[in-house]
């Protein structure tokens, strides 16, 4: 039962993730994104991490996906533009795009190498009843080990939240 | 039922594919929203990977650095969305290859 949902899971997020970036509609590509971390928060619970899986929903796709929902809305620009001009044949031609493709492509194979080359067949370890001792483990680990770490975040989510209003903030004379 | 129980390999090429599809996705867009989408799905394949490896070593560890990555792709986002607004204010389009004045 875990492995067919497993791979349903993983062709949902491959299939979704390929589409959000083979649509020209920037809103069509967040809401598929938004599919894409539904998938990706199912693969966290068969990984027995429900915490990160709740986080997944609550903070991508509820909080970051909304934010750049509202900003595709702000925008409202439902199309690429065709590339045009000097700059455009320099940078967006057809060209320079193949040799991203490409260098894409090159490291898709490497690390599929890597992977195939480098790891035996590791099977995870069964039984995934830790859920309930989950959350109070990364409670405490979080707010004893990684103490600081979390609060330089803090300060981290403070200073974007200045810089983007000073950066959003239309200049007023 | 003949379904190959996944391993950790299953995850950790799911997640390269998942990477992989982020970078093309930055290098062939144009458009500054899309772009930004492809760099989350790239911050969310590396979470994966973590909190894969976290599940094989039986340890927590992976899940609060994915806490860590989700909580700096949050700041990431609302300021590279606030630039994004700015720009947008300036030239009135979204193609990252309009933006060439600090190139020489």
């Amino acid at each position: 039962m875990d492995a067919v949902l497993f791979w349903i899971l993983a062709a949902v997020m491959v299939i979704a993730s390929l589409l959000v970036i083979g649509q020209r509609n920037p809103m069509y590509s967040v809401l598929l994104l938004i599919v894409s971390f539904g998938a990706l928060s199912g693969l966290y619970v068969l990984l027995g991490a429900p915490f990160v899986a709740a986080i997944q929903i609550i903070v991508y796709a509820g909080a970051i996906m909304v934010l750049f929902l509202f900003v595709v809305m702000l925008l409202n620009v439902p199309t690429e533009d065709p590339p045009t001009g000097y700059h455009a044949r320099l940078l967006g031609g057809a060209g320079p795009r193949r040799f991203g493709a490409v260098l894409a492509l090159v490291l898709a194979v490497e690390l599929f190498w890597a992977f195939w080359r480098y790891l035996q067949p590791a099977p995870m370890p069964a039984g995934s009843s830790r859920a309930s001792a989950t959350v109070l483990e990364i409670g405490t680990k979080l707010f004893k080990d990684y103490a600081f770490a979390f609060e330089a975040t803090s300060v981290l989510i403070l200073v974007a939240m200045v810089g983007s209003i000073v950066l959003a903030r239309r200049e007023t004379k | 039922m003949s379904v190959p129980e996944p391993t950790l390999n299953s995850y950790l090429l799911l997640s390269a594919v998942l990477f992989c599809i982020g970078t093309a996705g930055v290098f062939l867009r144009r458009n500054l929203i899309t772009i930004l989408l492809s760099i989350e799905i790239m911050l969310n394949a590396v979470n994966l990977t973590f909190v894969a490896f976290d599940r094989y070593h039986g340890s927590v560890d992976g899940q609060i650095i994915v806490f860590f990555v989700m909580t700096v792709a949050a700041a990431e986002a609302a300021v590279g969305l606030a630039i994004v607004i700015a720009l947008f204010r300036h030239k009135e389009t979204l193609n990252p290859d309009a933006f060439t004045s600090l190139k020489w």
